[in-house]
This record gives C-alpha cells, structure tokens and sequence, in this order.
C-alpha cells in the first residue's frame, strides 16, 4: 500500500485531536458548569446512557459530535446552568445537553488552526433512549473519550470522515 | 448607571438564563429582560419593546444572528441600539462578519462572567 505524505500527516494531526477534545469538554464544564468531569479508562455500559446530542461538522473538518450520558447526568447538568436552585432543571435538560455538545464543538473547531472559518456546525439534537443505532458517512477516524461527573458516565465522540 | 433592559436572544434558553445571570455576576444592572428564540422572534420584540442592550447568538433558526444584525437599522425601535454576539463560531472571520454586520461586540462561548463585564461594559459607555 502506497500511502502519501498528505494522509500521513493528516492521521498524524488527529492523534493531537484527542487532548484538544479533552480541553473542550473541560473548559465547557468548568466556564459554563462551574464543574469538573474526572477522566476514567472504563467505558460505560451502553444501557446507561440514554441521552445523546449530536452536532454536525461541515466543511474543512467533516463528521458528528456525540455526547451521550445518563437522564440523571443530563439533569444534573441542566440544574448546573441553570444555576443554584435549578428550577425547571429536569425539563430543561435536553436543551442544556444539546448546548453543552453545541459549545464542546465550537470550542474543539475553534482551537484547531486554521479550521474555524470554514467549518460550520449544524444546530444540535437530541436523542432519548439507548435501543438505537447510529450511521454516519463520517466514519474514517473515531476518538471517544470516557468521562464521569459526579460518579455519572459521560461519553464524548468525534466522528471524522 | 440606570438599571438597562435587555433582549437576550439563544435557540437554547438554558443559554438564555446564563447570559442574564452572568450579566448580574458582572455587575451590570439589570431592569427588564426581553428574550427571543431567534432573528424573526427578536425583531417582534423589539417592534414593541425599547431595549438599550441586544445580546445575540449567530446558530439559530429561522432567522441567524448575523441576518438579525443586518436587519437590525431599519426597524425604529432599534436605531443605534448596541448589538453584542455570544456564540460559539469564535473565529476570526466570523468576528470580522458580526462588527462588519453591525455588532459592536463578540464573546465566545463558553465564557466567564469576568469576559462578559469586559466586552459589555465599554460597549453600555460608549467606549467601542
């Protein structure tokens, strides 16, 4: 197999994605949260995670952002934004969930060189329930990382094509 | 300064309630808050309503960010009205299309109370 500079370096750069991702996740939680999220090594058992948002990538960087995690950490989330009593937190988490995976990607494109203007992301959405599969073109480079907060599962995907 | 009134105007409104509490965190005095989902949305509110602040997401539907901003100057109720952009498209192009549109200011998110005061502030004395 003849593989070219170009692919060589691309795959090269990606592999420096996956701290980027890391800092996106945690300067969201820790700006717009005012929390933490641990790092962990287990994956988190499928049927737990029951609230996943989505944001596109199109353009110079194209592929899916999920976040998925359990209804008890969307909730906990939407209660952090909302902030101290947390009124109306549960009815709000899909919006706070769908906000905090649209901020994780805008701060992960921006802190790519030269990727900020000619990506844009799509509006977020929600899914509810863990019983689902999930296709995507963007299918070439997947970096996941395994998160808990407050001891809850949180996964973090980019699907790259 | 008198207290100001404000439209905040996020698709989300999680979003929404952050920006007005973090324009308290910073200090600035708040009177009333209008908020809308969107361009079309902000446009109807601010047809009936006089704000002195305008704090707008660029993503959202209907009507983006960016379009309201154009849109802006020929509604009455809105001449000279400062308009600020809190979103999450923080490069520098987009920057430069929000203050060539009309925005007299930019905060990305995810931000901190401390980044709002100081985009807003010189923006509510005339300073930008």
């Amino acid at each position: 197999m003849n593989t070219s500079k170009t692919e060589i370096d691309a795959a090269t750069r990606r592999e420096y994605w996956v701290p980027l991702l890391e800092l996106s996740v945690q300067e969201v939680f820790d700006l717009m949260l005012g929390d933490r999220l641990e790092a962990t090594p287990e994956p988190a058992p499928v049927n737990t995670l029951d609230v996943t948002s989505m944001v596109g990538l199109a353009g110079s960087i194209c592929g899916l952002l999920t976040l998925r995690c359990s209804s008890k950490s969307a909730a906990l989330m939407a209660t952090k934004m909302l902030g101290a009593d947390g009124a109306g937190a549960k009815a709000q988490m899909e919006d706070a969930v769908g906000e905090v995976c649209n901020m994780v990607a805008g701060n992960f494109k921006n802190k790519i060189s030269g990727v900020g203007d000619t990506c844009k992301l799509s509006v977020p959405t929600v899914i509810r329930g863990s019983d689902y599969s999930l296709s995507t073109l963007a299918n070439d480079f997947t970096m996941e990382i395994n998160l808990l907060f407050h001891g809850n599962p949180v996964v973090i995907a980019l699907q790259l094509n | 300064m008198d207290d100001i009134s404000v439209l905040i105007v996020d698709d989300s409104s999680v979003m929404r309630k952050i920006v007005e509490r973090s324009l308290r965190q910073a200090g600035i005095e708040i009177g009333q808050v209008f908020e809308a989902g969107n361009g079309l949305e902000a446009m109807a509110v601010l047809n009936e309503h006089k704000v002195n602040l305008v704090l707008c997401d660029i993503n959202m539907p209907a009507m983006d960010g960016l379009e309201f901003v154009k849109q802006l100057p020929k509604l009455e109720n809105a001449k000279g009205v400062p308009v600020v952009m809190i979103t999450t498209e923080g490069s520098e192009g987009h920057v430069v299309q929000a203050l060539s549109a009309g925005a007299r200011g930019y905060i990305r998110k995810p931000f901190t109370a401390d980044q709002v005061k100081e985009h807003i502030l010189p923006v509510l004395t005339g300073n930008v």
